[in-house]
């Protein structure tokens, strides 16, 4: 790039990149409602827990309050447990509100895991609530959530 | 062959938990975008990642759309002896790679 030249932007440039906003503005709707959900969040917890009680605590989810590009944002989920043979994390499972599709990850441990942590790398397709639900080895359920606000969305403007 | 970055520690104590992060490179293609030509491109995601440790399933992520590009993964594992770690990968079109590395308990 030339630097010493004062940039000046071109009227037909100015024009172009002015419709081509427009555009983007205009098909964002179309795009949301073209990705309808396959299965409600709900739903998507209820297979992943059966009926049992979800109760909240023990579960810990970290991701960052204020995205700027919801194409990968990272996320930490740690459980307290001991991870003994008796007592330890059998599954954890994260859970979305608004992408098309409410599963996020789905990750199984055993005791020769050491400690209940996963971190990894996701999309979000809006501003949303996460939902981390941990399954410990005696078949109790342990929930927690968070919020993000995303402020460039995933999937849908590609 | 997708390349990938493994980092375990390369010894360890025994009993020790270590910490594993992988990364793979793989678009993770969601199948709710459109494409260039505005039509919905098919789903290309890796589904299943798998850790063996000697033959042992110790983690196993089932990974969905949401996953972000180059799916990162970190996790822990017990190091009780010297073995081999393998990681697996599986996802759509068949997509299937094993890579390993070894871990050394003293």
């Amino acid at each position: 790039m030339i630097l010493d030249e004062p940039h000046r932007p071109s009227r037909r440039g100015v024009l172009a990149l002015g419709t081509g906003t427009l555009a983007v503005v205009a098909l964002r709707p179309v795009a949301a409602e073209a990705a309808t959900r396959t299965e409600s969040t709900a739903e998507a917890i209820r297979r992943f827990a059966g009926d049992a009680e979800i109760r909240p605590g023990r579960i810990h989810l970290d991701l960052p309050p204020l995205v700027e590009n919801g194409n990968a944002v990272t996320i930490t989920v740690t459980v307290d447990s001991p991870m003994s043979p008796e007592d330890h994390v059998r599954r954890i499972a994260v859970f979305n509100d608004r992408n098309p599709q409410p599963n996020v990850i789905t990750a199984h441990l055993g005791p020769l895991s050491g400690r209940a942590a996963l971190t990894t790398r996701i999309r979000l397709a809006d501003t949303q609530r996460i939902t981390a639900i941990a399954e410990t080895s005696d078949g109790r359920y342990w929930s927690t959530t968070a919020d993000a606000i995303v402020t460039l969305a995933a999937c849908l403007e590609g | 062959m997708a390349r990938t970055l493994i980092n375990v520690p390369k010894t360890a104590e025994a009993g020790a938990v270590v910490t594993i992060k992988t990364l793979i490179s793989h678009p993770m293609e969601t199948g709710f975008r459109p494409g260039a030509d505005g039509r919905i491109m098919a789903r290309d995601i890796i589904t299943d990642f798998t850790c063996l440790y000697d033959g042992e399933t110790v983690f196993r992520a089932e990974l969905f759309p949401a996953t972000a590009a180059n799916p990162y993964l970190t996790f822990t594992l017990r190091a009780t002896r010297t073995g081999t770690l393998s990681f697996v990968w599986r996802g759509d079109n068949g997509f299937a790679q094993t890579e390993t590395a070894t871990l050394t308990v003293t």
